[in-house]
């Protein structure tokens, strides 16, 4: 790791102007991406601002049902909001986000999910934009669905399912060439029918989706199917 | 260079460090105490598992001045003076290893997981709650039932003083 100066912002107006004044700061909140990042030099910034101790940045509003992400050691320190902002590809809360059509707050202002992702480690953020909050109303009924990487357990395809009324909407991750995206083929299948066995049949083109070392894009494609299933079932059950 | 301070296995310490040394070389080199491992450079394998204000945490993916006034502990603070903590005793007991390289991390992982779990555990539940945790001798087994038999007799012990 390069050598880093940091900083430990008391309230979001110090961490901005920590930013501000900052060479090439980068925020930190439980550090879950970006040590690793830094230990391996894809990151050095010259300076970090720990947002861990901001009592505006914590507390949940309302209780969702569980995805679980990492492992408990990771979760204790890791946060929702450094998961939205570095936007993995493979990684979980993206896919809830977008499927939940929940709403990015920032110092700023309030982005939705769908203008919030916007390629691969890409958002809709400006470098000095702070993510303060995510706001969603609690759908009628959601799942979720996950085929884990089985060295990482990141998400080598995840799909988050909603209903709310008359909409579906469904989210695939870890999957898409370009991060995550909504899936037309399965919101039609599901829209007249929310049972797994309304994705009979169905399928997903593989065009736009990842080919690597760990699948192809035709076996992300079933995956997609397959784990759509999987999440209605969660949803459902 | 920084000045840290905190509070380790109820020894307050403090010490110098750069921005970017981590929590593990704090302990290790800083401290010597070297009971807790470093097994790989991804934040996966759980080697480095200590707790941070009562918590589960990997040691290795946290920088030692984001540990500035919390309290950790590590395997070196569990035992009681000669008295193995039960997490302790149920590893040698149930043979939970073997290299014993991974062993320090388990043991931080169980005491967590035991208390995070008051109702009680399982199998299942012992091995999805391992998943930060990676052991290349024992095939988990004696790990999962060392957990098990420790998560019992703390639980009765709990009941006792209840
Ligand atoms: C072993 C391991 C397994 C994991 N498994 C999974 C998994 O299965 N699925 C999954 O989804 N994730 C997984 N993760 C990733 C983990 O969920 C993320 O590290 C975490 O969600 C990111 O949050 P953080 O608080 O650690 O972010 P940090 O590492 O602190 O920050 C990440 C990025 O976000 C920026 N940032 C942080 N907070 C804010 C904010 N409030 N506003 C704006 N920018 C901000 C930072 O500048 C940085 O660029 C895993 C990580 C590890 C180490
Ligand atoms: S050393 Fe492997 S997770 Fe920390
Ligand atoms: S006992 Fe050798 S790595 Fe677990």
């Amino acid at each position: 790791m390069y050598e880093v100066n940091y900083h430990r912002a008391g309230s979001l107006d110090e961490a901005l102007k920590l930013l501000a004044d900052a060479d090439d700061g980068k925020l930190i909140a439980g550090g879950q991406t970006l040590i690793p990042a830094m230990k391996t030099r894809l990151a050095a910034p010259s300076d970090l601002i720990d947002l861990r101790h901001i009592a505006e940045l914590t507390g949940i509003a309302v209780a969702g049902r569980t995805v679980t992400i990492g492992d408990p050691h990771v979760r204790h320190m890791g946060t929702i909001g450094g998961s939205l902002a570095n936007n993995d590809p493979a990684a979980d809360y993206p896919a809830a986000m977008l499927a939940l059509a929940a709403t990015i707050v920032t110092n700023a202002r309030e982005i939705a999910a769908a203008d919030f992702f916007t390629g691969l480690f890409e958002t809709a953020l400006e470098e000095d934009e702070i993510i303060t909050a995510v706001r969603f109303d609690a759908p009628e009924r959601a799942g979720y669905g996950k085929f884990p990487n089985p060295a990482s357990r990141y998400a080598m395809t995840g799909v988050f399912v909603a209903l709310d009324g008359k909409t579906v909407r469904a989210a695939v991750t870890g999957a898409g060439d370009d991060g995550v995206f909504r899936s037309g083929e399965l919101e039609t299948a599901l829209v007249t029918d929310f049972s797994p066995s309304a994705l009979d049949g169905v399928s997903v083109p593989d065009d736009a989706l990842m080919t690597d070392i760990h699948a192809s894009a035709a076996y992300r494609a079933s995956l997609i199917v397959a784990m759509a299933k999987r999440a209605v079932t969660m949803a459902n059950g | 260079m920084t000045e840290v301070s905190m509070l380790v296995n109820g020894r307050t310490v403090s010490g110098a460090v750069e921005g970017r040394t981590l929590l593990v070389q704090f302990l290790r080199e800083t401290l010597g105490l070297t009971g807790t491992h470093v097994g790989c450079d991804t934040s996966q394998c759980g080697a480095c598992t200590v707790h941070m204000d009562g918590r589960s945490v990997k040691s290795c993916s946290i920088l030692a001045v984001q540990a500035e006034g919390s309290e950790i502990r590590t395997i070196e603070g569990l035992a009681e003076g000669n008295a193995l903590h039960p997490v302790q005793a149920a590893f040698k007991e149930h043979h939970g290893l073997q290299c014993g390289f991974c062993t320090p991390g388990m043991i931080m992982a169980a005491t967590d997981m035991i208390r995070r779990h008051p109702e009680g555990l399982d199998e299942a539940t012992v091995r999805a709650e391992l998943e930060g945790n990676i052991c290349r001798c024992t095939g988990y087994h004696n790990i999962v039932k060392a957990i098990l038999a420790a998560a019992e007799t703390m639980g009765d012990g709990e009941a006792q003083a209840a």
